[in-house]
């Protein structure tokens, strides 16, 4: 009898608990229904920034949200919050179901284009101040000259290293590609994992090989095998994987880098386990303002830009980069009109406080002469003021099942499944079958 | 009341709900799905019919066949893995010392959700920091394994945490089936001279042959439609190394905006469940004859 007591209470435990658990997943929407009925106006908001991940865009975030409120008590905004690649795919989800959140978060470009085809953004033209935003950012996000989404950031992608670990064998920030090398194998021989890539999701190492193209064959040789005015199989983009699989063999990445995501990654040049991240701008706050990152740590990175190469067209003020996500509004909103008015309001309190809180850098005009801005902050700042091209991040530009080509290529060439002639053969088929 | 019940009409009304019920949230999603097979979609935009065009591809699609052989590889782990369950509570159920505590500890994995599960088993993979490399190092191995990243063994590095995870469930089902078995059948055998491992492999498995061959039937049903650990661990990769049927049918849906093709890829999914389960239970079936 006492067995079988203990057995009952055993699995109302695991009853219990399941549906503890299963009440957390669902709270957000639950309260939904529940405060909908109120007098408040609703606008529901998605965003990809995490308290925890993201601390620095989620506080601009949830401040702009705190005081929109206050400047407007009837409205309600409620929000729901994932991760990136979560994000990326519920969203898919939610607009294949209708449910479209009123005010989200959405890529550029290929990624974009789906849902503006299918009638599921609306187009933003009566809110939009063109003379708002840093140049061909805006641009990204429009189709047939109509704005679909207001762009949030604009990221280029430098190289960010430990000047710890450097300094302590003697090795500077590289400007040439042989440098780099040397560094490479300084580090290699040294027992120090020179760099950290979480490659799993794929898109962090097709970064490395967008820069080898560049700084190889220039900025149009990647994006013209892209439109298709030119081909993949050209010289200096199977140039630039003979590179990229040379910098593997040579043990450049961290160990099981396939496997690792980009924050499991991450967490090895946070703990100085890796010299060097190649990371877009987002990342920043860790390195400057973030209060969660010990100033001692933050003190010792420093960043490059990515080297030239001998020989190559490309110039080193040439970046990877472009403008990182935007706000829709959705076409089926029924608070259409204060979604749109919150969208502008966010929008433009995004780019003030994101450059004093946050030290993100907004896609709106930054003005630096005001507060006293970190001196990294304002580096990156002039670096992208001159910058000679910004290549928009390749998955982004094409279409979504061609993107997936590129990235289980980057992942087998990285990998080893692939070779150098086979990696640019099979992205040409890809391409060229699309069209 | 016998009148009652034996009006047609009243059986009818009786049964209506649950037969709704069925209907509503199982039936009409599956034809559902089938339909949406034969569309060209990508989920956002209009539908467009392209007749069998979707299954034509699948047939051809040998993503789809290794998919499905990494699935039937879970399967077969998974109900090997049954017997070393069935090991584990015939132990626990011989009223050895502490085998309350022990039953609790093999039930937790069950109480973590899959996420939790696969966090931390990313944790103890990790190839430069992870528990498993550690020990490994510390046995002296040089060249440890990349685990996940490896796609040779990626694969098989996943099936030991589902292995884990399921462990406590199948020990509950045998630990119950086990103590059903009637304790006078036992003290008579061992009255008449009957060995331990006589009385488990005589008496005490052939009376939970039932229960045995549902078991079979849930992990082989369950490894096919198997998806959490794989979706969060590796997402499929690398390079759909450790792709399963219903991952490969979430990537193309949801990753790839080709919805048609993906519901396409759930309707051959339903297909090979449904004939693996007919093969299982006529499998088991023929066995239950024997013993007759």
């Amino acid at each position: 009898m006492i067995k079988k007591k203990a057995f009952t209470s055993l699995m109302s435990l695991a009853i219990a608990s399941g549906l503890i658990l299963g009440g957390c997943s669902s709270k957000s929407s639950s309260d939904d229904g529940n405060k909908s009925s109120g007098d408040k106006t609703v606008v529901k908001m998605m965003h990809l920034w995490p308290e925890g991940s993201s601390n620095a865009q989620y506080t601009i975030v949830d401040d702009i949200i705190k005081a929109y409120e206050d400047e407007n008590p009837t409205v309600d905004i409620q929000t729901e919050i994932l991760g990136n690649e979560q994000y990326k795919e519920k969203i898919k989800v939610l607009s294949a179901s209708n449910e479209l959140p009123d005010v989200g978060i959405t890529w550029a470009a290929g990624y974009m284009k789906p849902f503006v085809d299918g009638n599921k953004f609306t187009p933003l033209d009566d809110i939009v101040k063109k003379d708002q935003f840093v140049a061909g950012t805006l641009d990204a996000f429009s189709v047939d000259d109509s704005a679909y989404a207001l762009p949030l950031e604009l990221n280029i992608t430098p190289v960010y290293y430990n000047k710890e670990i450097f300094e302590k064998y003697n090795l500077d920030a590289p400007k040439t590609y042989d440098e780099f090398l040397n560094v490479v194998k300084t580090l290699v021989d040294n027992g120090v994992t020179p760099v950290t890539l979480g490659n799993k999701d794929r898109w962090t190492g097709s970064m490395w090989y967008m820069y080898l193209a560049d700084r190889i064959g220039g900025p149009e040789t990647l994006n013209n095998a892209i439109n298709r005015s030119g081909s993949f199989e050209d010289p200096a983009l199977v140039k630039a994987a003979e590179e990229l699989a040379n910098l593997v063999d040579m043990g450049a990445f961290v160990k099981g880098f396939n496997g690792l995501s980009n924050d499991e990654a991450k967490g090895y040049f946070m703990n100085e386990q890796a010299a060097m991240y190649l990371m877009a701008t987002w990342e920043l706050p860790n390195y400057t303002t973030s209060p969660d990152v010990a100033q001692e740590f933050k003190d010792k990175v420093g960043y490059f830009k990515f080297p030239t190469y001998e020989g190559g067209k490309g110039d080193i003020d040439s970046y990877v980069g472009g403008p990182g996500v935007g706000l829709f509004v959705s076409e089926e909103s029924k608070v259409k009109d204060e979604a749109k008015k919150f969208v502008s309001y966010l929008v433009e309190e995004w780019g003030k406080r994101s450059v004093t809180d946050a030290g993100v850098i907004p896609a709106t005009v930054v003005d630096t002469s005001n507060g006293d801005l970190d001196q990294m902050y304002i580096d990156i700042l002039n670096d992208l003021g001159s910058a000679t091209n910004l290549t928009l991040y390749a998955d982004v530009q094409m279409s979504a099942a061609v993107a997936d080509v590129h990235l289980n290529q980057i992942q087998a060439l990285f990998g080893g499944q692939s070779t150098p002639e086979e990696f640019t053969k099979t992205q040409e088929e890809a391409l060229a079958a699309e069209k | 009341m016998k009148n009652v019940m034996s009006n047609k009409f009243v059986i009818a009304l009786y049964t209506l709900p649950a037969l709704l019920l069925i209907l509503v949230l199982i039936y009409i999603p599956i034809t559902l799905s089938g339909y949406y097979g034969l569309m060209d979609w990508d989920g956002i935009g209009e539908m467009k019919f392209i007749g069998l065009e979707n299954y034509i591809t699948l047939i051809q699609d040998k993503m789809f066949w290794t998919s499905t052989w990494h699935s039937l590889l879970l399967a077969i782990f998974s109900t090997a893995s049954l017997l070393l369950y069935l090991a584990i509570s015939l132990v626990l159920a011989s009223k050895i010392k502490g085998s309350d505590l022990l039953r609790k500890i093999y039930l937790i994995p069950m109480l973590l959700s899959s996420v939790a599960i696969a966090q931390l088993w990313m944790k103890i993979f990790d190839p430069t920091n992870g528990m498993a490399n550690k020990l490994l190092e510390f046995f002296g191995v040089e060249n440890t394994p990349i685990w996940l990243a490896d796609p040779a063994i990626a694969l098989y590095a996943i099936f030991i945490p589902v292995i884990w995870q399921y462990a406590g469930f199948y020990i509950l089902i045998y630990y119950a089936a086990l103590k059903n078995v009637p304790d006078e059948v036992i003290e008579a055998a061992k009255i008449d001279g009957a060995s331990p491992l006589q009385i488990a492999f005589k008496i005490k498995l052939p009376l939970i042959s039932n229960v045995f061959k549902v078991t079979i039937m849930l992990a082989v049903v369950g490894s096919l439609k198997y998806f959490d650990l794989i979706y969060v661990m590796t997402g499929g990769g690398p390079n759909g190394a450790s792709e399963v049927m219903a991952s490969y049918m979430y990537k193309e849906a949801f990753k790839l905006n080709n919805f048609g093709y993906g519901s396409a890829i759930g309707f051959g999914l339903l297909i090979i469940c449904l004939i693996m389960t007919l093969l299982t239970s006529k499998l088991t079936k023929s066995k239950d004859d024997v013993q007759n």
